[in-house]
């Protein structure tokens, strides 16, 4: 069937782009007709977004691709074009959706912010940035994208730029995930250096790396490929070891951690292992790290989680583990199951932020300690985010239950000792989960502002309302008896991984870590102290992080500072010091001469009158020698 | 020759003795008779070749007359600039004048 919207498709990162550029020439007249002008454009994106995704659904169309030549270098032309696949239709849906919801939260939550038009001109260009990068048609356009984002990312984080702890954490965001895209780089470079007529565009790779015509490129090769583009997938998607700036960046606005830290920038990197599976699929050891390294960040961070006082940092480091789940996903092989989480996820888990920043405009501290009690004064925000957490323990039937089910399943059938892991991480994901939960919303008002608490405005509890009911609904597009989603993403019927287990095993786990969870923090009836005393190391280990933040200061931080030291002073004292002594060498010879031009007449007289004697000498006594 | 020779000589010393007040002399209107000293040396030549010179001709003394007149008017035109430059800085001290410098 042809498509009638699909060519269409480059007009939905257009009108982020149209808001940008107009927000950035005359964002200082307009600021809050520009913010809802920002809003505006996303919205016509999300429009545009679902009926391209409605007529994809409904007909069986075929892919589109669009664009036009950009470069032509030899025999080489590189594309600047889009793609549309139901892949990409779905993220084109979560990623203006999500963009819609926070841009009308953010009219709410960043309201008398002076530099609010700035604040929406960085959200738009992200969203635009975010749309080309799901919909680029080849790996250079692609990483040109994930730049982009990367720089709002940057931006966004650092948009409080006053307060040195953003500028840090703005920083370490774009330094860290910078290693992550020189790996992606250099995954580019070799891909281009070794595919036949260096074509960089997703359909020669899937035709290259298609196991039938297996061997044009040497499994060395593309294992080593494929984990290159893991190590950029690991940097945007804060996967370990490369996980430690996603935490930081919750300096940034809240709409922002909601939007770019949990939704939708964070999914980049699954997207990206995603759109090059078949890289990955042609070599085995590079699935068996994604796998690994998926499963070790879901436990590890899930964790941390446990320990941490900062409502948004619980999130943060919830945001990672639910990330290594769906790296785990993919590492079993199963893209349905990592792309159905990244689909639920982005509503959860973009519901739980907004509500954090509900509470957080409310009380005005982002430390769990000091709230409690809430849940009467804030019953939209309190309901919400309890049908967030819920989902995201995977409690049936919430969407993150049959996500979370789906890669448990998927790991069963694969590895089953990664399923165990999975399944101890979604313990520990309930009972942070609850214990945030719990102390948040129950139990008394402990800080000074939790008494005066209210609700906030429509403008931000609209979008929980819409987010919790597809935090609700969300699961049903793929259970285990309907693997529509799967069907539709990747064309085939999904071998059913449906498995009795897995489903007991998740929901206990789930069940369990919330009841625990409750009987801790409001029935009392663990003390709640009792972990730490007896403990008293772990909890301190969970609370540091695991010193990794120390140990990477120790290992690189500090080396790099003292060689950036020791080039400093170089620069300083040799380099600068050529350039000051051929300026004071200037200098010296102009002074002399100043001596000379002294305006005295009778020394320029006597000065000639020394030369013709020179002269006369030298000419003189050249007969003689 | 000889006669040539004590000519040349005079008119050496002379030409040194009104070099030398040039380069020294702190008045400028010294400065000035000096440079006249210089111009009669310079003519004591003309009229020594003229008279002893390998192809003795009127030619040098007639150029020696109109050395002396241009001289007149140079005397008049520097005397002229002097009495401008007095006027302006009050003073005839060579030292005080370097304007050039500026």
């Amino acid at each position: 069937m042809a498509t009638v919207f699909s060519p269409y498709a480059w007009l939905v990162p257009a009108f982020p782009f149209v808001a940008f550029a107009v927000l950035t020439a005359f964002g200082r007249s307009l600021s809050r007709t520009g913010a809802w002008l920002a809003t505006a454009g996303t919205f016509l994106s999300l429009v545009l977004s679902l009926v391209i995704a409605i007529e994809r659904m409904t007909g069986a169309a075929e892919d589109y691709r669009g664009g036009y030549e950009w470069l032509r270098i030899g025999d080489f032309s590189l594309p600047f074009g889009f793609e549309v696949t139901n892949l990409a239709a779905l993220m084109l849906v979560v990623v203006t959706l999500v963009a819609f919801l926070v841009n009308l939260y953010s009219l709410g939550y960043m309201k008398g912010d002076d530099r609010i038009s700035v604040f929406f001109a960085y959200v738009s260009l992200f969203t635009f940035s975010m749309l080309g990068l799901v919909l680029a048609d080849n790996l250079l356009l692609l990483y040109i994208f994930w730049e982009l984002v990367g720089v709002c990312s940057f931006l966004l984080v650092g948009f409080w730029y006053q307060k040195p702890e953003a500028k840090a954490a703005a920083k370490k965001a774009f330094i860290v995930t910078r290693i992550g895209d020189i790996g992606l780089l250099i995954a580019i470079l070799l891909l281009f250096w070794y595919m036949p007529d260096h074509a960089l565009d997703f359909v020669s790779l899937h035709n290259v790396f298609d196991p039938q015509n297996g061997g044009t490129i040497s499994l060395g090769i593309t294992t080593l490929i494929a984990l290159l583009i893991f190590l950029g997938a690991a940097g945007k998607s804060g996967q370990f070891p490369l996980h430690v700036w996603l935490p930081d960046a919750m300096e940034g606005p809240t709409p922002i951690s909601a939007l770019i830290h949990a939704a939708t920038m964070v999914a980049a990197g699954v997207f990206l292992v995603v759109r090059t599976f078949d890289v990955f699929e042609a070599s085995q050891a590079a699935m068996d790290t994604v796998a690994i390294i998926g499963a070790f960040t879901a436990i590890f961070a899930a964790t941390i989680g446990l320990a941490q006082n900062d409502i948004k940092r619980v999130l943060a480091y919830s945001t990672v583990s639910q990330l290594g789940y769906m790296m785990l996903a993919l590492g079993v092989g199963s893209v349905p199951g990592a792309m159905f989480h990244l689909f639920t996820h982005a509503f959860f888990k973009a519901l739980l932020f907004l509500g954090a920043g509900s509470v957080i405009h409310a009380v005005h501290t982002q430390d769990i300690r000091e709230m409690g009690g809430l849940g009467r004064r804030m019953k939209i925000t309190a309901w919400t985010f309890g049908i967030g957490a819920l989902s995201l323990s995977g409690i049936p039937p919430l969407a993150g239950f049959w996500s979370k089910d789906a890669i448990l399943a998927a790991a069963l059938a694969d590895r089953p000792w990664l399923f165990v892991v999975g399944a101890i991480a979604a313990f520990f994901t309930a009972l942070y989960m609850s214990r945030l939960f719990f102390l948040v919303f129950f139990g008394k008002p402990r800080g000074e502002h939790g008494a005066q608490a209210k609700e906030s405005p429509g403008v931000m509890t609209f979008p929980l309302l819409v987010l919790a009911a597809l935090a609700v609904v969300a699961g049903f597009a793929n259970t285990p008896w309907n693997g529509w989603l799967g069907q539709w993403l990747t064309g085939n019927a999904e071998a059913d991984h449906a498995s009795a287990l897995a489903i007991v095993v998740s929901v206990a786990v789930g069940l369990l870590g919330f009841y625990i969870g409750w009987l801790v923090y409001v029935k009392g009836a663990v003390r709640r102290d009792v972990l730490s005393s007896r403990l008293p190391g772990v909890v301190r280990l969970l609370e540091r992080k695991y010193y990794i933040d120390e140990l990477y200061a120790w290992l690189f931080v500090r080396p790099l500072r003292a060689l950036g030291d020791a080039l400093t002073a170089f620069d300083t004292h040799v380099v600068d010091g050529a350039v000051r002594l051929v300026g004071a060498a200037a200098n010296g010879i102009g002074k002399l001469n100043t001596r000379l031009q002294n305006g005295q007449l009778q020394t320029y007289g006597l000065a000639g009158l020394l030369a013709l004697v020179v002269l006369v000498v030298a000419i003189a006594g050249r007969r003689f020698w | 020759m000889s006669m040539l020779a004590s000519y040349l000589t005079l008119a050496a010393v002379l030409f040194c003795i009104g070099f030398y007040g040039v380069l020294t002399k702190r008045n400028a209107i010294i400065v000035l008779l000096s440079i006249e000293l210089m111009l009669n040396a310079v003519n004591l030549n003309l009229v020594a070749f003229s008279k002893y010179g390998v192809n003795p001709a009127l030619t040098g003394q007639i150029f020696s007359l109109f050395t002396m007149t241009v001289a007149a008017a140079e005397a008049a035109v520097g005397i002229a600039v002097l009495i401008v430059l007095y006027r302006s800085k009050a003073t005839v001290n060579a030292d005080e004048f370097d304007e050039l410098r500026r």
